[in-house]
């Protein structure tokens, strides 16, 4: 199959305008008789939710959380990226394309990234109008901040939990539709597969998650807002539910997996304490302002560092190596995250890493203190301090923070068109769910942005010209589709629930987690990847024949939820290695150790490797198949990405 | 470290439940409460015994759906959530108790997981500023003093968990109720709509079978976003002003 991107024609900055004068409209006494399914309530599913609504289609919307207002959007830290430019600093529409492509190490498309960085602007008037409370000046006007990746202030923020506000103003908006009658809520429901009618979407079947019951839903389009797959490494920064079956089911039902391999490692984390860590806490890239990242500046001081015979604030300043303002003097902290991250990793395979496990470098506000007076900083970061002291018992006003890179984001997804619509017609992919905007990393407060773009302004308009191309009719659930599907669905989770092992479904979790990491992580190598693979082949097969799945379908069951989702897991686990052994280059968060420059930084091969990689499920058993969809660069030029 | 632990089990929703006793061993104190719950669910599946089932999702204290009442106060001695409660506030030897949230409007559904969705109805009912997406003001069109912003966003941060309801004698869910009411009353946004929405959102409380509140301030001390107790007298005059002129009757 060829892959089509449908990229409108014409000037980058007239492609979204002409597209959206092309795209067909339904009328609205119409809209009321298509019915649209929205998967997951965070900033793409609540706010395309309740856009959709408002236009006027009938939207049923579902979450595996007790709430929409739970989705992990809420956890967002640092900011969301607008080209207002109100700061006067050079910033424009085109910067912000330029540097969400280049921070990307060019593997994302031009005309997808340039569409986000015009809505850019729209989503903050309408959070503001919303009533989300962004962070203002004493004049009553927004305020921004700096973040990696990027010379301007574009940040805009809500102390340091500007993920929550903007996803309780989305969900703000769906409640409005919910009380309309427009939007029908599903917590508490998993979407366990998507069902197809004549090659198109027609509708998901569900499971509840407190009776148990499954159940299907049709529709007229389906939207998959369902968040990255970062828990393939167990240890992330993802919610401990966050999972990838919604749309692994679909791509095992003809949805191509773009980029899988492409994921990011943000750089400042909570250091892993011990073998009981159930996830890793983020700590907001908005730190890298004001925070300055060292360690000590030879491998002895650590050592002695790292045995307690000496204390953090007595290192002298030149036994400390500031090594990112040493390497890279114009970003100096601000690097983008794959490069602050691969770094730290650096230094602590040099020996000079600090922390008992020696797998931490420190992140210092002694010097931001001094100059700006402890009151300031605490008013900028005392909640992100705050949470710091909670989890280590470290006062970070007092001694350096500590941190370490951990998995954070999914820039991979499924593959979709310009439109937003996956390879299979009537099924979208919005938010972190889909590939198509970051590239091979991404940048700091570009999450968010993405989400609320995809939701708000991109699927309401890509999607009615869908709708209007097809009849309105509704499909039963007795129709035979739905209810093989079902069938399906029921004898997968019999099956889970008959092999009663001995391992439990977290034994094969951490397991799968520790392959990911040490074989697909922060490097990777042709060998390691190699070997990654033969071990997931091995760990599926136990899994299948070993693990041990308590109770019964109909109840509340969370063993059998994680269970159904560590399976989908494991086979995403082989892809992603299937895709970073096929990519013979290093670009952005994909660092195979084979190919970088004398410097260690990723040598891309633009000749052989500029394109993005869509994987097509064959069947069971069998090796996927890569297609490639090639990326055409008309505006920026391709360069080594330098941020010295 | 080694504890006792006294947690309540519930089949479902129409079991009656009651307190099981468990022993623990080896507990490090860098491990979060729920973290120590994982090690007994583990040691439990292993034996073949139906783990205990409580709420949790993102486990860095802001998607609120941690929620368990342990030794008699909601998410535990520490004011923050259960997911952020570390070992280290505990002693070896200590019996603890865990409970899920209690009240007529929170549900159990099994045993420490309760069902929170009378929130959702209380926010369905006006907790939102009217506006469809598109067709809005540039930003920077609605200036807001730096102080009115500040407080709205104090309000704001309430991550609907429902401590607060449960550290209540009453279950009341005013602290809740009135945080949505504050930022949206504090705010130019909120304004048009600022009595309707404190009428509906405050007859909507009622109707879900929240008490009424009683001044005591447990939910402000319980609170892990420390919402204080100010919003309620705000709401209070909001509700009150709303009703002696509103348009509605």
């Amino acid at each position: 199959m060829i892959l089509d991107s449908k990229i409108p024609e014409g000037p980058l900055a007239e492609k979204w305008t002409n597209h959206k004068f092309n795209v067909k409209l339904v009328n609205p006494a119409n809209k009321r008789k298509y019915d649209v399914i929205v998967v997951g309530t965070g900033l793409a599913g609540a706010s395309a939710a309740a856009s959709l609504a408002e236009l006027g289609y009938n939207v049923k919307a579902f979450c595996f959380q007790d709430s929409p207002r739970r989705a992990h959007s809420i956890a967002a830290q640092g900011g969301i990226n607008a080209a207002k430019n109100y700061q006067n600093d050079g910033d424009s529409v085109y910067r912000l394309f330029y540097d969400t492509i280049k921070g990307g190490d060019y593997r994302a498309r031009e005309g997808n990234v340039y569409r986000l960085a015009q809505v850019s602007v729209n989503i903050i008037d309408q959070c503001v109008a919303q009533g989300v409370p962004f962070a203002r000046e004493y004049g009553g006007l927004l305020a921004n901040r700096s973040f990696g990746g990027a010379q301007v202030s574009r940040t805009f923020y809500a102390k340091g939990q500007t993920g929550q506000q903007l996803l309780l103003g989305a969900y703000s908006a769906l409640s409005r539709q919910v009380a309309n009658g427009k939007v029908k809520l599903y917590p508490r429901t998993e979407m366990m597969d998507v069902v197809m009618v004549d090659g198109k979407a027609r509708g998901i079947v569900t499971r509840n998650l407190i009776t148990g019951a499954i159940e299907s839903h049709s529709a007229h389009a389906v939207l998959l807002c369902t968040g990255g797959y970062g828990n393939v490494f167990f240890l992330s920064t993802n919610a401990m539910g966050s999972n990838v079956t919604a749309a692994w089911r679909a791509h095992k039902k003809g949805a191509y997996f773009a980029n899988p391999s492409f994921t990011q490692i943000h750089p400042t984390c909570i250091p892993v304490s011990g073998d009981h860590q159930s996830k890793l806490t983020l700590m907001s890239e908005s730190l890298r302002n004001d925070g300055r990242v060292w360690v000590p500046a030879t491998v002895e001081t650590a050592e002695k560092l790292r045995k307690g015979l000496i204390k953090v604030n007595d290192i002298k300043e030149e036994d400390r190596d500031y090594y990112l303002e040493r390497k890279y003097p114009s970003f100096g902290n601000l690097v983008p995250r794959d490069v602050a991250s691969r770094n730290a990793k650096y230094v602590c395979d040099e020996g000079r890493g600090v922390n008992e496990t020696g797998e931490a470098v420190f992140l210092d506000f002694r010097d931001a203190i001094k100059r700006d007076g402890e009151a300031t900083i605490k008013a900028k970061y005392g909640n992100l301090f705050d949470m710091y002291q909670q989890i280590t018992g470290d006062n970070p006003y007092q001694v350096p923070m500590m941190i370490y890179p951990a998995v954070h984001y999914t820039m991979g997804g499924l593959w979709v068109d310009y439109n937003l619509m996956t390879t299979i017609p009537g099924l979208y992919a919005l938010g972190e769910a889909n590939f198509s905007d970051h590239g091979a990393n991404r940048l700091g407060a570009s999450a968010l942005m993405q989400g609320l773009a995809d939701g708000y302004f991109v699927a309401p308009y890509t999607i009615g010209d869908y709708l209007a191309q097809n009849p309105n009719d509704r499909i039963s659930t007795d129709h035979p589709e739905f209810q093989k599907a079902e069938k399906e669905v029921s004898d997968r989770l019999q099956k889970l629930l008959s092999i009663k092992g001995d391992k439990t479904v977290d034994y094969y979790h951490k397991k799968l987690g520790k392959i990911m990491w040490d074989y697909c992580g922060m490097a990777r190598t042709a060998e390691g990847l190699t070997k990654a693979k033969a071990m997931i082949k091995e760990l599926k097969k136990e899994f299948w024949t070993n693990v041990n799945v308590l109770g019964a379908n109909e109840e509340l069951n969370q063993s059998l939820e994680k269970a159904n989702r560590v399976a989908d897991f494991i086979e995403l686990g082989e892809l992603m290695v299937d895709d970073a052994l096929s990519r013979n280059e290093s670009c952005g968060g994909h660092f195979r150790e084979e190919y970088q420059t004398p410097e260690g930084e990723a040598l891309r091969d633009d000749e052989n490797f500029a394109f993005v990689s869509a994987w097509k499920y064959l069947g069971e058993g069998l090796e996927e198949e890569l297609n490639k969809e090639p990326l055409v660069f008309e505006n920026v030029k391709l360069t080594q990405r330098s941020y010295k | 470290m080694n504890l006792t632990l006294k947690i309540w089990r519930q089949k479902n929703n129409t079991d009656k439940g009651g307190f099981k006793e468990y022993k623990i061993t080896d507990i490090s104190e860098d491990m979060s409460f729920l973290e120590m719950l994982d090690v007994l669910n583990e040691q439990l599946s292993t034996k073949g015994e139906d783990p205990v089932h409580f709420d949790h999702d993102c486990r860095e204290g802001i998607c609120g759906m941690c929620s368990l009442y342990i030794n008699g106060n909601p998410h535990g001695p520490q004011q923050t959530t259960t997911c952020q409660l570390h070992m280290r506030s505990f002693k070896d030897g200590d019996t603890i108790s865990i409970e899920p949230w209690r009240a007529k409007a929170f549900p159990v559904l099994k045993d420490l997981v309760v069902d929170r969705s009378s929130f959702d109805r209380i926010i369905q009912a006006g907790g939102y500023v009217s506006v469809n997406t598109g067709g809005v003001p540039d930003a920077n069109e609605i200036p807001i003093p730096k102080s009115i912003a500040d407080l709205a966003m104090d309000a704001a941060q309430c991550i609907g968990c429902g401590a607060c309801v449960a550290a209540c004698k009453n279950a009341s869910a005013m602290l809740f109720t009135s945080a949505k009411i504050s930022q949206l009353a504090l705010l130019p946004q909120g304004q048009v709509e600022r009595k309707i929405r404190a009428e509906n959102m405050v007859a909507q409380m009622d109707a879900e079978g929240f008490g009424a509140c009683t001044n005591t301030g447990a939910c402000e001390a319980e609170c892990p976003k420390g919402i204080s107790i100010t919003n309620i007298a705000r709401m209070n005059r909001e509700y009150f002003s709303a009703v002696l002129s509103s348009d509605t009757v």
